[in-house]
Parts: C-alpha cells; sequence; structure tokens
C-alpha cells in the first residue's frame, strides 16, 4: 500500500481533492450550518462577501457560500450520471459494433457520423430545449449528443484487437462471442474508457452549467451553478460575487476532475504492450 | 500410399475471390483440390502472398471461400454456423505464425491452454491446475509455467504453449500457419520433433504451411506446391527430389544448406512475379520460367498425375512417363 | 582492413557483448551467427557507431583501416558512413522515408554525400537501381516504399548502400524477412558486388545455410560471447565446438534426416 501511494503520489493527491469535493456535496448542510440554499431575506440582498457571508448573498439574499456547496450535489451527480449513461451505452454498442462488424456497426456507425455532423452544443441544447427545461433533460441532452464519442473509442480499441491471432484462436477453439466479448473485448477496452471517461466528468458538468445558463437545464430557485451564473449576469457590475462563487467553483471542480483523469492515465498505463 | 478410408477432409474446387478497392477481382486461391489424410501431414509451400494462408483460414473456418466445398466428416464446412460449427471446432484447431501473438497478453498460461476445455465443457473450472499440468507435460514444459504471462516465455515456449492449446481438444486436424518460421533454427529443430512426437501418438492429420522446402521435406507426407493461387504440383514428401515443376525445382535451388556444394553457383532469376491482380492467362508461372514456351503463353496446365502420388500442372514436365 | 580488439558493449552496465575479437581481409565475407539475443546484431551497430539508447563500448577498440573508430567526432561519422562504410537493414523499405518517393530520398541522400546536381544524383541514383537488377528503375524511382515488394524494397536498400562503393558493407539480417527464392538472389548480389567492388561484408544472420555458402570466415556467438571461429572449411568441420555441431544440425537439409 505504502508502494502504490509513493509511486502514484499526484494521483493520491487529486483523488483526494475530488473525494473532499465529494463530501462537501454529500454533507452540505454540515457545512453549511444547516442554513436552507432557498432561504432568501430579503433585507440582505446584494450583501458583499463579509465575514457573515463569505461569498455574499444574491439578489433574493440567499447566501451564495451556500448556494454553491448544495450546488455541487447538483452538478457533480448529473455529470457523473451523464458520464456513467455514456460509458455504459457507448462501450457496449461499440464494442458490438467493432466486433460484429456488418450492417450492426454500419446503422451505428452512421447514427454516430450525423451526431458529429451538428456542434454537440447545439444539438443539446435543441434535444433540452423539446423536452422542457429541467435537470433531467439536461442530462438526457447532454448523453444524447455524447456517446457517439465513446462508441467510436470502443469501437476502435475493438477494431485494434479484433484481428489480432488470438483472438483468432479463441474462436478456432471453440469459444462462443459473448465469451469472447466478455474476456477478450471488454477487458481491452475499459481502461482507455475508464480514463476518457474521468476526464470527461469536467467537460460534463461544464456542458452542463451551460444548458443551465443558457436556460435549457435546472431551473429555480435549484441551486446550480450554471443558473446561478445566469441569476448574477445582470448585476455583473453591482454585484460580482453572485458569479465569482460559482464560476470558481467550476473552474475548481473542472480542474480537478480533468487532472484526476489525466494521472490515472498514467497509473492505469494505457498503452499498447 | 495413402488410404482413401483414412482421409479425413477433402477440399473441392476451392477458389477465393476478393473485391479490391479500384473495382478489380483478385483471385487469391483457384480451383483447389486437396485431400489429408489421418494421422499424416500436408505441407503447402509456396512464396508470401500465393494465398497459402488464405487457403488454411478455411479449414479453420475463419473465412469462407467464394465457391467449392471443404468437407468434413462429409459435412461442408463452409456452409455450417452457429452451434453446430462450434461443435465442429473441437476437431479442427489451429497454431498461428506469431506466438506471442497468438497468445492473449492479459491471460495466464493456465487459462490460455485450457480455455478449449472449458468451451465445450470438458472440464470444470476447478480442474484447471490438474489438466493445465497435463497439458504442459505433453508439449515438455514445467508446470510452473501455468501461473505465467505469455511474455516472460521465450519464443519458443509461447510456441509450445500454442500447440498445448491446439491439442487440449484432442483433434483429428491441426493447421499451423508457418508455425516455427519465427524461431530460431534450433528451437525450429525441437518444436518438429516434438509436433512429429505428437502426430503420432495421437495419429492427427496436420496441414502445415512454410516457405521453406528445407524444412517441410524433413517431416511432411504430402506436400502441395502453390503458386498465385494455384497449385502447381503435389508430390510425396520423401521424394522431394524428384519435383518436376520448374517453380518446385526454383524452389529446391533456393535451399541453403551447410552441406551443399558451395561452388554451385546461384542462378539468376530475372522476371518478378506478376501481380495477383493481372495474373496472365496460361501458366501463372510463365513470367519466371526458362522453359516457357508458346502452348504456356495460351492455355493453363492442369494438375495431372505424372506418377502415383505425384501430380504436376506443366506442359513440359508434367506429360506422364516423361521424366 | 576492420579489427575489433577485445569489444564489450554494454546497455545500462549490464555487459550484451563480451570481450569480442575479431579481423576482416579486403574482400573478404565474414558472418555472425548464433540464436536470437547472442550479441550479433550489437556488434555491427558498433561498428556502425549506431548503438541503441544506453549502449557504450566499455572496453576494447575497433579500428577501421587501422585507425579507431571510437574517437570518431559526428562529423567523421558522417563522413565515413554511407561513404566507406555501409549498412542495411532486415527491413530496408522500414528506413525509407514512408510518404516520400524513392527517388526523392535517393537523390537526398547522394547529395548529403557528393556535391552533384539532382539530375546527376538522380541518374547515378537510376544506374545503381540497374545494377541491382531491379527491372524499370524509372518506375522504383516514382514509387513509393509501400508499393514494392519487400524484395524490392532490400534490393532499394542495397542499391543506396553501394552507391560510394563502400569499403565495408555491415548486412544484419538481410535476407531473414524474404522469400526464400528472393534471398537466393540477394545472397547471390551481395556476393557479385563483393567481386565488383572490392567491398568486405560483414553479415548477420541466423541462417547457417545462407553463412556457409556466402562467408569466408564464421563467427558463432551465444550469449555475447564468440563461442567458435574460423574459417569456412574450419566450421563446417567434423571436431567443432558442442554448439556450433548443435546449430549445424539443425538447419533442415534435403535429403538430410527425415522425421517420419
Amino acid at each position: 500500500m505504502k508502494m502504490v501511494v509513493k509511486k502514484n503520489k499526484y494521483v493520491c493527491l487529486l483523488s483526494m481533492l475530488a473525494f473532499l469535493i465529494i463530501l462537501a456535496a454529500v454533507f452540505a448542510p454540515l457545512l453549511t450550518g444547516g442554513v436552507d440554499p432557498a432561504a432568501s431575506v430579503l433585507k440582505d440582498a446584494l450583501k458583499a462577501p463579509s465575514a457573515e457571508h463569505i461569498f455574499g448573498t444574491d439578489k433574493l439574499g440567499r447566501d451564495v457560500f451556500v448556494r454553491v456547496i448544495y450546488g455541487a450535489r447538483i452538478s457533480l451527480s448529473a455529470a457523473f450520471l451523464v458520464v456513467f449513461l455514456i460509458f455504459v451505452l457507448g462501450t457496449v454498442l461499440g464494442v458490438v459494433a467493432g466486433y460484429f462488424g456488418g450492417w450492426t456497426d454500419a446503422v451505428l456507425m452512421r447514427t454516430a457520423d450525423m451526431m458529429v455532423s451538428f456542434p454537440g452544443m447545439v444539438f443539446a441544447m435543441a434535444i433540452a430545449g423539446i423536452l422542457g427545461p429541467s435537470i433531467r433533460n439536461a442530462v438526457i441532452a447532454v448523453a444524447l449528443v455524447s456517446w457517439t464519442k465513446y462508441a467510436r473509442l470502443a469501437r476502435s480499441l475493438v477494431l485494434k484487437i479484433r484481428n489480432r491471432d488470438y483472438v483468432a484462436a479463441a474462436v478456432v477453439t471453440g469459444s462462443k462471442s459473448s465469451y469472447i466479448l466478455t474476456t477478450y473485448m471488454i477487458p481491452n477496452v475499459i481502461p482507455t474508457m475508464i480514463v476518457t471517461a474521468a476526464t470527461d466528468i469536467g467537460g460534463m458538468m461544464l456542458e452542463l452549467a451551460g444548458l443551465s445558463f443558457l436556460g435549457f437545464g435546472a431551473k429555480a430557485p435549484n441551486p446550480e451553478w450554471g443558473l446561478m451564473l445566469n441569476e448574477g449576469r445582470p448585476f455583473m457590475q453591482s454585484a460580482p460575487w453572485m458569479m465569482i462563487g460559482p464560476g470558481a467553483a467550476i473552474f475548481v471542480v473542472v480542474v480537478v476532475f480533468n487532472l484526476l483523469g489525466d494521472a490515472l492515465r498514467d497509473v492505469l498505463d494505457v498503452r499498447e504492450e | 500410399m495413402f488410404d482413401e478410408k483414412e482421409m479425413i477432409l477433402e477440399a473441392k474446387h476451392v477458389t477465393r475471390r476478393f473485391l479490391t478497392s479500384g473495382g478489380r477481382e483478385l483471385t487469391a486461391c483457384r480451383d483447389i483440390n486437396l485431400k489429408l489424410y489421418k494421422g499424416k501431414t500436408l505441407g503447402l509451400i509456396g512464396e508470401s502472398g500465393c494465398g497459402k494462408s488464405t487457403f488454411l483460414r478455411f479449414l479453420v473456418r475463419l473465412d469462407i471461400p467464394t465457391e467449392g466445398e471443404i468437407l468434413f466428416r462429409g459435412k461442408d464446412l463452409t456452409k455450417q454456423k452457429g452451434e453446430e460449427l462450434r461443435q465442429l471446432r473441437r476437431h479442427i484447431q489451429m497454431v498461428f505464425q506469431d506466438p506471442g501473438g497468438s497468445l492473449n497478453p492479459k491471460m495466464k498460461i493456465r487459462d490460455i491452454i485450457c480455455e478449449p476445455l472449458i468451451n465445450f465443457g470438458q472440464i470444470k473450472t476447478s480442474e484447471k491446475d490438474e489438466a493445465a499440468r497435463r497439458l504442459l507435460e505433453t508439449v515438455e514444459l514445467p508446470g510452473e509455467v501455468a501461473d505465467r504471462f505469455a511474455h516472460t516465455l521465450s519464443g519458443g515456449q509461447q510456441q509450445r504453449i500454442a500447440i498445448a492449446r491446439a491439442i487440449a481438444l484432442e483433434p483429428e486436424l491441426i493447421i499451423m500457419d508457418e508455425a516455427t518460421s519465427a524461431l530460431d533454427v534450433s528451437v525450429q529443430k525441437s518444436i518438429i520433433k516434438l509436433i512429429v512426437k505428437l502426430q503420432q501418438e495421437k495419429k492427427m492429420a496436420i496441414a502445415f504451411i512454410a516457405h521453406d522446402l528445407g524444412l517441410i521435406q524433413a517431416f511432411a507426407h504430402q506436400i502441395a506446391v502453390m503458386y498465385l493461387g494455384s497449385i502447381v504440383e503435389i508430390l510425396p514428401g520423401k521424394d522431394v527430389e524428384k519435383a518436376q515443376h520448374p517453380y518446385t525445382r526454383m524452389l529446391l535451388s533456393a535451399v541453403f544448406d551447410p552441406k551443399m556444394d558451395f561452388s554451385k553457383k546461384i542462378e539468376r532469376m530475372d522476371g518478378e512475379i506478376p501481380s495477383p491482380l493481372d495474373v496472365p492467362p496460361g501458366c501463372p508461372f510463365q513470367t519466371r520460367c526458362r522453359h516457357c514456351v508458346e502452348r504456356c503463353r495460351q492455355t493453363r496446365p492442369a494438375l495431372a498425375e505424372w506418377r502415383p502420388g505425384h501430380k504436376v500442372a506443366c506442359h513440359i514436365f508434367g506429360k506422364q512417363g516423361k521424366a | 582492413m576492420l579489427e575489433i580488439k577485445n569489444m564489450t558493449v554494454s546497455y545500462q552496465g549490464c555487459p550484451i557483448v563480451k570481450n569480442f575479437t575479431m579481423s576482416l581481409k579486403e574482400r573478404e565475407i565474414v558472418s555472425l551467427v548464433g540464436e536470437s539475443g547472442a550479441g550479433k546484431s550489437t556488434v555491427i551497430r558498433a561498428v556502425m557507431g549506431l548503438l541503441a539508447e544506453g549502449g557504450r563500448i566499455t572496453a576494447g577498440d575497433i579500428l577501421f583501416e587501422g585507425k579507431s573508430l571510437l574517437k570518431n567526432t559526428p562529423d567523421q561519422w558522417r563522413r565515413l558512413r554511407g561513404t566507406h562504410i555501409s549498412m542495411i537493414f532486415q527491413d530496408s523499405g522500414a528506413m525509407l522515408h514512408p510518404i516520400r518517393k524513392i527517388g526523392s530520398v535517393f537523390v537526398e541522400y547522394i547529395r548529403t554525400h557528393e556535391k552533384i546536381s539532382k539530375k546527376e544524383a538522380w541518374e547515378k541514383g537510376m544506374e545503381m537501381l540497374e545494377r541491382m537488377r531491379l527491372p524499370d528503375g524509372g518506375n522504383i524511382m516514382h514509387a513509393y516504399p509501400f508499393q514494392l515488394s519487400g524484395g524490392m524494397r532490400q534490393r532499394v536498400g542495397i542499391a543506396m548502400a553501394m552507391t560510394f562503393h563502400p569499403k565495408l558493407l555491415l548486412a544484419d539480417e538481410p535476407t531473414s524477412a524474404l522469400d526464400v527464392t528472393t534471398q537466393a538472389q540477394i545472397v547471390r548480389q551481395m556476393m557479385e558486388l563483393k567481386d565488383e567492388y572490392d567491398t568486405s561484408i560483414m553479415i548477420v544472420t541466423h541462417n547457417l545455410g545462407v553463412a556457409a555458402y556466402m562467408s569466408d570466415q564464421i563467427v558463432v556467438m551465444k550469449d555475447g560471447e564468440i563461442l567458435d571461429s574460423g574459417t569456412r572449411e574450419d566450421i563446417l568441420g567434423e571436431n567443432r565446438n558442442a554448439y556450433t555441431r548443435k546449430l549445424l544440425e539443425a538447419v533442415p537439409s534435403l535429403g538430410g534426416e527425415r522425421y517420419v
């Protein structure tokens, strides 16, 4: 264990940070001393940061710090959910397409091509717009436009080993297709996919925040970071802290998860043997 | 010399054409007829790109010919599908050219060699240790190899593992695609000896691809020479020096051997192998053959019996009774 | 002409070739034979000054025409390589630039060693290709490496290596990736070149048949050490080292031992 820690100091540090962020989200009530993020005290509206409200307050007098901490719950869980969905969907479809080829592959990959030919964000906005603004629909929208990347990646990883002699050998020795998929293809694909997913958490968070900012995601009074940025926009001159709090939160969390993804790449050693 | 009752596999008029990206047709195998016999080795020889590997891949159903049939136990392999095909696989196994590449780098040797047995439910997971030890013993490797990964073994050891996996199901036929060409000569010799020993014990048929006639004649009962997708000569392994076809003779003269006469000059061979896309009409070998006459450019010579067990496809040297 | 004296080559402190001694006269061919991992290629790479990263000659000396190669500056090496000593590899195709035409690589190669015009260099290249009996040199000059067969690429590699009539040609498994018929042709051409240009050849091969056919001298290596060396007749003769015999016996020979 000591050895592992020593060798992967960087990953350990970043995992710890990521863990702290998650803890903050989980124990949000404890951290904020039980203040309700939706509780508005109108007389305290638009207060600058002070000892009482370290990130200041918004136009309804809600504490920005409390809202940022609670916002981590929504942003993190939504981002994790998106990544999980596209990870599973993309991996399964990509592996199947890559291994069996033929029309399965053709249909899947042409669909994927179609998805790529739209700017992802615009497409996601369209979907979210049709489904109606809510955090759930934002998750669906982002997942729908992002799964193709995972499917393509999984497919290309499968194609790389598909024609290896050892896979042919497995076929000749009478292995069933399901067995080859689960013991040969999936384990080969997983490490790279995990690294991609870890690096994507930050990106997904940004997209979700972006959708909320544009009004296609979380709805008021939910403390979602993107939405909070939007709410702070009219007061950018007079009360910039309304944007600084959630902006800094997005920045820190995205950086931590991106760095963690990169560090994981080195540890999981996603290279050719 | 071969008992027809012992025949286990027959390829009839097997042809494989590929369509290239330019829409042209490439014939990788042209009307191949071959028979494999129980306990006997067929050596398939030819230069790279002559279609020999393509042909052998049909026998293990990693590919399907465009035309023709491959009869194994009366069933046409080219028409089998699904579970029925999987059941047939147990009788036909394969050893690949690149020993490292044919072993999953992420699996332990034990799991690799027991995989066929597990696939067909012949052993339980709990019996793996025992089965692995037994298989390793047959290929003369120590039992502790079972716990290692393929990349920690030498090329010769890896090929022994591949052989162990191929014989695990006690197949009737093993296909070997240049199984020793990636190995050092001394290792090659020990692997060939092992293969021959196993064949004598288990009476399996072997189809062995090689490009070295010197090697193949040492252990093949029957040799088939392929050139540009066609079989140009079939002869008994022990009679390799009686080869008739000019191409086989050319292969013979290209064998370097420490016991040869070093003052012998290597003959100059001009003329390139034509591209498989532009095989000329007539004899495929005409562009490199010094005996080529007008007839060779016009009509393709058929594979005709020259002596019992010896067929030649040549207008000049293939005639009966002509030495 | 070439003398290697007690040379030891180490990679990261670990000796790969130990105490290697050999001398080569003009117009002689010497083969280094042995199993993979014996250090054969390391020896000729050391002579060419092309040891892989981390490799160093830790003892001994290499004399080429009486002068030590070890003290060469990069500039001296540049003048030596290609003109006095050249090398061909197992797959010369891998050395050729994959997305440039043979002609352009060849011309550039000639012009780095000789101050001549592009046109003259082109003609010189064509002439060399024709000497290697490559049909239709012009076509080859205009082709990309992947359009040629392995045998043709190898001939292009040899043509380039022989352009400046080097005194010493180093060949690292030049035929082992080729078909037997092509191998025979390459062997024949290398021997012709030796006669034509008075070039000495040092060839690494695991094919004892080829080694025996070509060589005046044979050096048998195992685990970085010379186990046996001598003239071809010596090595092939009876009372040799057990390892040499084992290697020789492993070569399948026509009309030799049959296992069935």
